[in-house]
């Protein structure tokens, strides 16, 4: 099928953009895992002059993208970036036991270079790869790149979806436009009545978010930590017993839903996971029940714009999706290889496209900060206020082009649309590795 | 929003007819439609013992005056520009069949509801279904609103 703003090919949609500053252009917005491409803007002195199609937080994101840029430092001195990639370097090249972490915000070209920068150390050195997603939605993650559970893309979800379970997410918050995009609003091949008459959305949560005020009388209220209990009620109801909740009716009303649906689509958000913790195999075996009645397909609700590309290649690569080490040209896979457990023992770090001193718990982040950070950001943060390196890179989506792969697994290539002088992530980890 | 009984109960409820219907909930119901204005009440305005109800009304009617010629206000500060209501628009589906029905943001100008700089914005009200005395109480944009920054006298 061609696609409508893009030219469609095998490897994925590229979009179109147009040139030159002021002018009116196409553009990729990086602000969440939905890479929206439909996104007219232009810009004027380096700020956003005017956006259309551009949600909220997508607004606040380009708004944001060019202020508080970086600059080449050195202990807070300000050096010359060749300077920077120099001891960048040598602090990895030094270093036994180096931390790589972020990658979500990177294009795959980033994270191919960076993986093979890994593999490089790793010939001397206990690497760890880890990213944000590996203790939340990478659980899940693993779980679909091995096929365990059924995905399917969004482009789906918008063509055959009757029924949309939000699970502990609130795409109206994290995802602004997933409702009216893919999973709700919009008509799709077989969904022509779309929400009005042919499709249901359906929220679990702990709090009526506003994805569960659009979802009216199908909003199920959960205790915190209450997921797997509501699961088992699930599957009980669902093999026709009386379930051990509050309100059985509204159970039973769940189950009629689940039972007539044609084509089901579940998108798992932190809320899940976090509360599931080890019984994800629950949640299986909800799937493989719900499965055996209809068909029902996972998409997880990733954060980051390229979450989903660096789960790829590190489980293409090693077989799991975070929290890997490798050395001496093996991977290991373990709780202890991730960087909650490698904070407090490795002696450097490469932050590369997040910040993980603001993200990570307190903990973590104070056992960071002790060790010598190389932080290769565009903007400022709490990582590049602390760090020992810091080099700056070009824009994801604005000044560096390449691929991203969208939530559901779409590779999505885009091109730059400011003209930067800045290496891109991938340019400086190649320096890097050859400066090693 | 709101309502006509609060209104009413900020009207002097004596069923005077000076303002030429035949009772203050009429009048109430008019405010509230846009079809009549405050100071059509003439012993609301005149008599002082209504003071304190005629300044109360004024701060109630005013959010409505901002209100477009189909009655939608749009509250900008709680838009999350989402665009479910751009997608969820008949008139905006009519209007762009292979864009806004599918999901995409519109290209065209022909369509009532569209995001601009991260925030819903109005144009083309006279295509709105509520649009003049035979408009039809259609709601799909604000009944698609998660943050009811949209809403309708």
């Amino acid at each position: 099928m061609q696609c409508l703003h893009c030219d469609l090919s095998e490897q994925g949609h590229r979009v179109r953009l147009g040139e030159g500053e002021g002018e009116k252009q196409m553009a990729i917005c990086t602000g969440c895992s939905l890479l929206c491409e439909d996104i007219v803007a232009s810009f004027e002195n380096g700020s956003l002059k005017h956006a259309k199609n551009l949600c909220r937080r997508g607004h606040g994101h380009f708004q944001a993208a060019l202020t508080e840029r970086t600059r080449p430092l050195i202990d807070g001195e300000q050096v010359a970036v060749d300077k920077a990639i120099e001891r960048a370097a040598e602090i990895l090249k030094s270093a036994k036991r180096p931390l790589l972490y972020g990658w979500s915000h990177c294009t795959q070209q980033a994270q191919f270079a960076g993986m093979a920068l890994a593999e490089k150390l790793g010939t001397t050195a206990e690497v760890t790869l880890d990213g944000a997603s590996s203790f939340c939605e990478g659980i899940l993650m693993e779980r679909i790149l091995a096929g365990k559970i059924s995905t399917c893309t969004l482009d789906d979800v918008r063509n055959y979806a009757d029924t949309s379970i939000f699970w502990g997410s609130d795409p109206s918050s994290s995802h602004p436009r997933h409702l009216s995009r893919f999973s709700y609003y919009p008509r799709g091949e077989k969904r022509q009545r779309s929400y009005e008459e042919e499709r249901t959305c359906i929220a679990v949560d702990v709090r009526r978010s506003p994805t569960a005020q659009l979802c009216s009388n199908y909003y199920f209220r959960l205790q915190s930590g209450g997921d797997a209990q509501f699961m088992e009620a699930v599957l009980a109801v669902l093999d026709g017993k009386i379930p051990k909740v509050a309100d059985k009716k509204k159970m039973i009303e769940l189950a009629t839903i689940l039972k007539k649906t044609e084509w089901g689509a579940i998108f798992p958000g932190p809320g899940l996971i976090y509360s599931l913790q080890d019984k994800m195999d629950l949640f299986e075996q909800l799937l493989a029940r719900l499965n055996e009645i209809t068909s029902f397909k996972v998409v997880p609700m990733l954060a980051d714009c390229n979450a989903r590309g660096f789960n790829e290649l590190l489980f293409e690569k090693t077989g799991h999706a975070g929290s890997v080490s490798i050395q001496g040209g093996s991977a290991a896979y373990s709780a202890e290889h991730s960087v909650l457990a490698a904070a407090k023992k490795c002696d450097a770090v490469l932050a590369v496209g997040s910040d993980p001193l603001a993200d990570l718990p307190i903990g973590t982040a104070r056992a960071l900060a002790r060790q010598p950070i190389i932080a290769i950001d565009p903007r400022r943060s709490l990582t590049t206020d602390a760090a020992k390196v810091v080099i700056p890179s070009a824009l994801t989506g604005l000044e560096a082009g390449g691929t991203a792969v969208r939530m559901d697994g779409v590779k999505i290539n885009f091109e730059p649309i400011m003209k930067s002088e800045l290496l891109t992530d991938e340019q400086i980890l190649v320096r890097i590795m050859e400066a090693i | 929003m709101v309502s006509a009984m609060e209104i009413y109960m900020l009207l002097p409820k004596t069923n005077c007819k000076k303002c030429g219907l035949p009772t203050c909930m009429a009048f109430a119901v008019g405010l509230l439609g846009r079809q009549k204005k405050v100071d059509e009440c003439t012993p609301l305005i005149e008599e002082k013992k209504y003071e304190a109800k005629l300044k109360k009304l004024r701060e109630v009617m005013a959010p409505l005056e901002n209100a477009s010629e189909t009655g939608l206000i749009i509250h900008p500060e709680k838009c999350f520009g989402c665009g479910n209501c751009v997608v969820a628009c008949p008139v905006n589906v009519a209007a762009e069949p292979t864009r806004t029905a599918v999901g995409l943001g519109p290209e065209g100008d022909k369509v009532i509801l569209r995001v601009e700089d991260g925030v819903v914005v109005a144009n083309n009200l006279k295509e709105c279904r509520r649009f003049g005395p035979g408009g039809t109480q259609c709601n799909a944009c604000t009944a698609t609103c998660p943050s009811k920054a949209i809403e309708f006298v």
